[in-house]
């Protein structure tokens, strides 16, 4: 199976041919989406627009994720609804 | 939320501080992506009815790193915990619209690259994913969660003199490395 090809859209992963993944690389590029491409190792990843990003935040309508906690657990942000969210991002680098 | 390659590395920090509120690890910077963050520590603050009351700003909870960052951690838990009392009025939509930051295709493309670069490390593919990761960095020089956020993962000391020449090279240049809200 050394034909297929890893497409990930938005992180979800679709494998196919090699050609179709061109076409498909082709027609996200086409409608404006971000794309990064490793022929060596067939895999690609579609990302999301910048102006459909730029209008989610600018809706101000906080977008919602859902993360594992450091115990695995899964964490919605849209679970917190009706309390205020400190949201923070830190790291240890 | 940890901008981390795994729980492990945020771990000793959680430990340390026992959180009584959800410590999650964004491992694919899933957020950072949702929410155009292009460095540590951004922070957000958003209403009962999930808007976006303050957008993206950098605010430390101590004075640990005063002397580096040169910002106050006080100004901003005040502010804070006005806010949390409910004794604090909001900015009007339209300002906090106007201190927004917005991505542009650079941005997103170089997040496309960190996300086919943290792929690859996921599927042991470490060495291939350097090149994307350097190539994102490359697309949008301003985003440490890339260029800095992806040094453990490369071998390299994001503390140490690869990082401090970084740093010397944007900010000799006039560039701040953080980016608080205008006030």
């Amino acid at each position: 199976m050394s034909d297929v090809f890893t497409v990930l859209d938005d992180w979800t992963p679709v494998e196919t041919s090699e050609a179709e993944a061109r076409r498909q690389i082709e027609r996200a590029g086409a409608a404006g989406r971000p794309v990064a491409a490793d022929l060596e190792e067939r895999a690609a990843y579609v990302g999301v627009a910048a102006g459909e990003r730029a209008r989610q935040l600018a809706s101000l309508q906080a977008p919602d994720f859902t993360l594992p906690g450091v115990d695995g657990r899964l964490h919605a942000l849209s679970a917190h609804r009706g309390r205020k969210i400190f949201l923070v991002a830190y790291a240890s680098w | 939320m940890a901008l981390d390659r795994s729980a492990e590395d945020a771990l000793p920090w959680i430990e340390a501080a026992k959180p009584t509120h959800p410590s999650l690890v964004d491992p694919r910077h899933v957020v950072a992506d949702l929410y155009n963050m292009v460095n540590v520590p951004t922070v957000v603050w958003i209403d009962e009815r999930g808007r976006i009351v303050r957008p993206n700003d950098v605010a430390f909870g101590s004075d640990t790193f005063r002397h580096i960052t040169g910002i106050e951690a006080a100004r901003h838990l005040e502010l804070l915990r006005a806010w949390a009392r409910g004794e604090l009025a909001v900015q009007p939509e339209e300002r906090v619209r106007a201190l927004q930051s917005l991505p542009t295709e650079a941005d997103q493309l170089a997040r496309a690259e960190f996300a086919l670069g943290q792929w690859l490390v996921e599927r042991g593919r470490a060495e291939a994913a350097t090149r994307h990761f350097e190539k994102g960095g490359t697309l949008a020089p301003h985003d440490f969660t890339i260029r800095r956020g992806t040094m453990p993962i490369r071998g390299i000391d994001p503390m140490g003199p690869q990082f401090r020449a970084m740093l010397q090279d944007w900010t000799g240049a006039g560039r701040p490395y953080y980016r608080p809200l205008p006030e």
